[in-house]
């Protein structure tokens, strides 16, 4: 059989081989294989874990946690700023999740610093709007970057400068520090006020772009509880809590949209906006029944933020994108290890 | 005698090549988004979906295609064991088409998410909620695409060595341009 040269043979194979080595080695550095600095979603949940590592099963952060279902009933007042189903004037179904923002679901109630709360309203055209919201009134950090730094040099324990050293680098700590040693703790999720943080972008029903955050505003008379009194509260005494006045009536928030202005912090939840901005109140989130989160509904979703109904998209805020991807990594970590946490029914399907 | 009959008609060309193009990018689409925490994240993914069931989609056009118009026989003096490898390794890219989406779908629809292609445009969940299904079509998916890449590589290799080395006119039935009819000639001509 007549075959070329094997010089030219020889140039051929050398040409195939770099041409598959060269395809192998760009996917490889897109996958992100050779750049062992950069910051991966893996890399963001491992630095969640506590130091005894992640608990098999739960969230990698606000592990602990309770289900609700409910109801969010707009009034209609939405639709100035978005187009999406969920502001037309009507009730639409919750399931929803009270939470701790601390990565082990054996957490001491009156310890955590930060309360959350996770919601999902389905609208009948089909769509969803998830959020995951918190009680501070700013993140403590500017970036997903300096929020990683923050989880590695708040885990170096045994070195007391990491935190000086992090805190010189992303001043913006401060004001966080500020909130957390002073504001009240209250004594139930339903007092709390839930803050999105994070900027998002309206459309409405002419295509005028609004970037908005929103919260919600407890219906509760908030309580404050002394640091004392707290630790002498039981472990799940907010879970119990919630319980008992759930059982015994609707508890509520009011969802209020404040509206950016020209030059405000879009990008940055680590900073407020400035007060008198426009504010719409849209509807309110009904919690009206408590479920345990073992056999609950919220158990397998994924409150991730950026679950948007059409006309409601993100802004140029960069944390909803590192948190879409994290969350992501922390599901499907969870979920293949549903062994480890059973349900009281018996085992997870 | 090398030299092989006929080519693939247009059409099987037109779709090789465009999902060749798709596939490879699906692929490097793929491990790149799920290794950057930027806004480049969601970009990625709002890309990944609706060009992985564009994948799905053609590939079915694809074997109708494929079905009626055949392809060109390869070249007899190629040996039975690389024939049989030839043959089996375009099944298995044909499998891998066909179940790269489904399991991404799937997977989707396992963990509750809303499957959205384009703004406001919904894929409808093809399984209910579950942690085991959720986890086993993820890790096929995960697994799946690094054989995928594998053996397109094998794939790209092969293709080369018939136009570089072999020069059997194999490539040209897929490539165009002329096919090589006296390989003997162009070899002594070296
Ligand atoms: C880059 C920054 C952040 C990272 C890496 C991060 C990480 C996580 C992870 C891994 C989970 C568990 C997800 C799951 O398994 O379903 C989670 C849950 C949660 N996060 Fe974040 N988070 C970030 C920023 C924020 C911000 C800015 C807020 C609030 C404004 C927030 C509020 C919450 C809440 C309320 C939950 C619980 C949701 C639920 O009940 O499932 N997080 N976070
Ligand atoms: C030809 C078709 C496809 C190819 C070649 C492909 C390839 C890939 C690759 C290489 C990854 C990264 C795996 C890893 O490193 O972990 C990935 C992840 C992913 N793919 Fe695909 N894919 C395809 C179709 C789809 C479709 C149709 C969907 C959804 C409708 C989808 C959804 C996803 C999702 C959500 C992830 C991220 C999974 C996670 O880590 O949570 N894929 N895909």
């Amino acid at each position: 059989m007549p075959r070329p040269t094997s010089s030219s043979t020889l140039g051929s194979l050398v040409l195939i081989a770099v041409v598959i080595g060269g395809s192998g080695a760009s996917f490889a550095y897109t996958a992100g294989w050779l750049s062992p600095d950069q910051l991966t979603p893996t890399r963001l949940v491992a630095a969640l874990a506590p130091p005894s590592g992640p608990v098999a099963g739960h969230r990698r952060n606000h592990a602990k946690g309770i289900c609700f279902t409910g109801s969010f009933e707009a009034n209609g007042a939405g639709l100035a700023l978005s187009k999406a189903q969920v502001f037309q004037k009507g009730s639409y179904p919750v399931i929803g999740r009270f939470n701790l923002g601390v990565p082990d679901p054996m957490a001491v109630d009156g310890a955590a610093r930060v309360r959350g709360i996770g919601v999902q309203i389905a609208t009948p055209d089909g769509q969803e709007w998830r959020m995951a919201m918190i009680n501070p009134p700013f993140f403590p950090v500017a970036s997903p970057q300096a929020f990683y730094a923050l989880l590695v040099a708040s885990g170096k324990k045994d070195d007391p400068n990491a935190m000086k050293n992090f805190a010189a680098v992303h001043p913006e700590i401060g004001a966080f520090g500020a909130w957390a040693g002073s504001a009240p703790f209250t004594e139930s999720y339903a007092e709390e006020r839930f803050n999105s943080l994070d900027s998002f972008t309206f459309t409405d029903g002419l295509g005028a772009d609004h970037v908005v955050r929103w919260s919600l505003v407890p219906a509760a008379q908030a309580v404050s509880v002394s640091k004392d009194d707290l630790a002498k509260r039981s472990n799940d005494f907010l879970e119990q809590e919630i319980t008992q006045r759930v059982a015994a009536g609707p508890q509520r928030w009011t969802m209020t949209v404040t509206v950016a202005e020209q030059g405000d912090p879009t990008a940055d939840p680590s900073k407020a906006w400035p007060d008198g901005r426009r504010t719409v109140d849209v509807g309110t989130l009904v919690a009206s029944k408590i479920v345990a989160e073992p056999d609950g509904p919220c158990r397998e979703i994924n409150y991730d933020p950026t679950v948007l109904p059409s006309g409601i998209h993100t802004s140029d805020d960069p944390f909803p994108s590192a948190r879409s991807a994290a969350y992501a990594v922390s599901y499907d970590r969870r979920t293949a290890e549903a062994a480890a946490y059973p349900t009281h029914g018996g085992a997870p399907q | 005698m090398n030299r092989i009959g006929g080519r693939f008609t247009g059409t099987q060309r037109v779709l090789h090549w465009g999902m060749a193009v798709g596939i490879l990018a699906m692929l490097f689409i793929g491990v790149g988004m799920v290794s950057t925490v930027t806004t480049s994240y969601l970009a990625l993914v709002s890309i990944h979906k609706p060009l992985g069931v564009a994948i799905l989609v053609l590939v079915v056009l694809r074997i109708a295609v494929r079905l009626r118009s055949g392809t060109p026989p390869l070249p007899v003096d190629l040996p039975a064991p690389v024939k049989l490898g030839a043959t089996l390794s375009h099944y298995v890219l044909y499998l891998l088409m066909i179940a790269m989406p489904l399991l991404g779908w799937g997977m989707l629809s396992a963990a509750a998410y809303p499957i959205e292609l384009f703004p406001g445009v919904f894929l409808p969940a093809i399984l209910p909620q579950s942690d085991s299904l959720h986890t086993l079509l993820w890790n096929l998916h995960r697994a799946l695409a690094f054989v995928f890449f594998a053996v397109i590589l094998l794939h790209i290799a092969a293709g080369l060595f018939h136009a570089l080395v072999r020069r059997d006119g194999v490539f040209q039935s897929m490539a165009g341009g002329s096919i090589p009819d006296e390989p003997s000639v162009s070899t002594a001509a070296e």
